[in-house]
């Protein structure tokens, strides 16, 4: 008995505290960091600060006190990793950008710190407006078939005749009036919605076990139908608009929701294999699925290198963070120039080359950071539908950083996407700080301190009867009759 | 401005960055051991050294600490005992909130009185058994005695 007993698992009662004050300090940090960066960007070119530094400090240091006091008073127990940690990774983001953009190479033509400033400042309003105007994240769950057509249509949109756009062989852009928008990553908001409206309902009959094969409990046969919906939604994105990146994520984000919503492990193993039959049938029959595979096996080949559309760019990039080594070239003194995208697809490759291995370590666990906090409010919050929104926002930042830090160091195929945060592109700004905005939402409710238990967890506060009853026992005791005294003889007695 | 600046400038950015991951991981670390008392770890060493009163009186160690769940999908949950009573059923006001559908909404309660603990059914639909004796009204409950609340047992232990 005692050797189980000492197996047995506590669980205390948890009274988080708001503790603003520990994410002032590490907003602190962050705006440190953000702006070291950006000193040293001007330092490292021309030995001297650059004259936007000043400027730059004093947008990124007003936005980080109005966030702060913005969640202060709008929701004050919310995590405090997760603002600081956006900060951190926004800021070094746009010093990068400011330092390819300062190079005069014909590949970093793009490249504008200015726009992404600009982005970052209308993504920080957007989400302290959520976070000011949506007081309960429950309230969402009402929008969740609206969610699942704007999503859709959001996806569709670069379709459509005389909007959509197609650049570099993706149908992912839309243009209206000169401005040039991602709807795809603002689909990213709304699916998330749908899925975990959708799923905290239908969970229960998805959860039902069918036949099992091979020692793994399948569901049934009837329940398949929402999976081969989303997947060949995902696989027309990839047909019509040939977007590899959206169709992995969206696809990734719908299995990864399904298992949080029903813990069966065969549909992590079902999704798994429709995707990979997906992409195999596509590498057979699409050149441009099969250019990618050939750039990913085949990288090193010379042929390879200066086919059009083939793996220059990734050999750039490795050769790239080969020269940044452990330490790093130091911000503008490396050539992450030479690298197509360098600014935006491939800003890993450049943070590898100028800050070396032991800086981008530190992007990564920050990105880690991020989405553990995001994992940790979806287990304390005690609403189904809560849980699954956080944990799906949580999972689809961690595809996403492990499919473009995967593509770009040549652990998967190449696909497309952006770096949350920290790749130059307005659309991906705005959407993820909305994202934040709604974990940071959810993750106050969750560390609220709140009169309803978690699961096995006691309660702070005694239920209104027992204070009625004054905790005390309302009926005469009276042992049983016929049964051993239960009366411990060491219980009683001594605590005097 | 020199290279040896520039350089010293460039390794204590790196090292400002692992300053900022390290210092949110701390932050993190606090979910962990925030305690049941509330008081962070700080405040707690704070208070024994004001004079030792959170160690607990030797006479405790002989009194339940804790009811640990031995049966059940809740199987390895334990909870600290307060002077406070406990509600163990499937209703989210009970302070044990129970995954488990033979057990009724508010089941049972367990609540000290004097330095003796009792067991108490609350009107529920299948029983609350000691043994294979059915709990009418109340009950004392000694300590390591199993309680069976619907395909659930717990038991107080030290």
């Amino acid at each position: 008995m005692s050797a189980v007993a000492l197996e047995y698992q506590t669980w205390e009662v948890r009274t988080h505290r708001p503790w603003r004050l520990a994410e002032l300090w590490l907003l602190l940090l962050s705006v440190g960091a953000g702006l070291g960066a950006i000193a040293l960007v001007g330092l490292g070119l021309d030995g001297e600060l650059s004259d936007r530094f000043w400027t730059e400090a004093v947008w990124l240091a007003a936005l980080a006190l109005v966030a702060h006091v913005v969640v202060r008073f709008a929701a004050p127990y919310a995590d405090q990793a997760i603002l600081p940690t956006v900060f951190f990774l926004n800021g070094i983001g746009v010093a990068m950008i400011m330092r390819i953009e300062a190079s005069p190479a014909r590949a970093a033509a793009n490249a504008d710190a200015v726009r992404q400033m600009q982005w970052s400042i209308l993504g920080v309003v957007m989400a302290c407006l959520v976070l000011w105007l949506l007081r309960d994240h429950r309230l969402l769950r009402k929008f969740t078939y609206t969610s699942m057509f704007i999503g859709l249509g959001l996806i569709a949109l670069p379709l459509a005749p005389g909007i959509g756009r197609t650049i570099n062989g993706a149908t992912r852009w839309i243009v209206i009036g000169g401005l040039s928008m991602q709807p795809a990553e603002f689909a990213k908001i709304f699916l998330a919605i749908f899925f975990a409206g959708y799923l905290v309902t239908a969970r229960d009959s998805l959860a039902l076990a069918g036949p099992k094969v091979l020692g793994i409990q399948l569901p049934r046969m009837r329940d398949l139908g929402p999976i081969l919906v989303v997947w060949a939604a995902s696989i027309a994105v990839l047909v019509f608009q040939t977007d590899l990146g959206v169709s992995l994520l969206f696809f990734g984000m719908f299995v990864a929701m399904l298992y949080m919503a029903t813990d069966r492990i065969s549909w992590m193993i079902i999704g798994g294999l429709m995707f990979v039959g997906g992409a195999a049938a596509l590498w057979v029959s699409f050149p441009h699925v099969a250019q990618r595979m050939d750039g990913w096996l085949n990288a090193m080949d010379p042929a390879v290198i200066e086919a059009p559309g083939g793996s220059w760019q990734i050999v750039q990039g490795l050769f790239g963070m080969a020269e940044g080594g452990m330490l790093g070239s130091g911000l503008g003194r490396g050539n992450p120039y030479i690298v197509p995208f360098s600014f935006s697809d491939f800003i890993f490759a450049s943070l590898g080359e100028e800050l070396g291995l032991i800086g981008v370590m530190a992007i990564l666990v920050a990105f880690l950071v991020l989405c553990e906090r995001g994992l940790r409010t979806a287990l304390l919050v005690r609403d189904g539908f809560g849980k699954l929104l956080a944990g799906g926002f949580a999972f689809v930042l961690a595809l996403q950083v492990f499919v473009v830090v995967g593509g770009i160091t040549r652990v998967i195929p190449m696909t497309g996407l952006a770096l949350p945060f920290m790749a130059q592109g307005g659309s991906a700004v705005l959407a993820n700080w909305i994202i934040v905005a709604v974990l940071l939402r959810i993750s106050d409710d969750a560390r609220r301190p709140s009169l309803a238990p978690e699961r096995g967890q006691v309660a702070i506060a005694p239920t209104p009867e027992e204070v009625v009853a004054g905790q005390m026992p309302t009926q005469a005791v009276a042992p049983l009759e016929g049964v051993e005294p239960v009366f411990d003889a060491q219980a009683g007695g001594d605590e005097k | 401005m020199g290279e040896l600046t520039f350089n010293l400038l460039r390794f204590g950015f790196l090292a400002l960055l692992w300053v900022f991951v390290l210092s949110a991981l701390a932050v993190m670390r606090r979910d962990l051991y925030t305690s049941s008392d509330g008081l962070s770890r700080r405040q707690r060493r704070k208070v024994a050294k004001a004079g030792g009163k959170a160690a607990p009186a030797p006479a405790a160690q002989r009194s339940p600490t804790k009811l640990v769940v031995t049966q059940g999908s809740l199987q390895g949950t334990s909870l600290p005992l307060t002077n406070a009573s406990i509600v163990i059923g499937r209703q989210p006001g009970c302070t044990l909130m129970l995954d488990d559908d033979y057990s009724s909404s508010r089941h049972a309660r367990i609540f000290p009185q004097g330095d003796q603990w009792f067991v108490e059914d609350l009107g529920s639909t299948n029983g609350t058994f000691i043994g294979d004796q059915q709990v009418h009204g109340t009950v004392p409950l000694a300590l390591g005695v199993g309680v069976q609340i619907g395909r659930t047992r717990v038991e107080l232990q030290r």
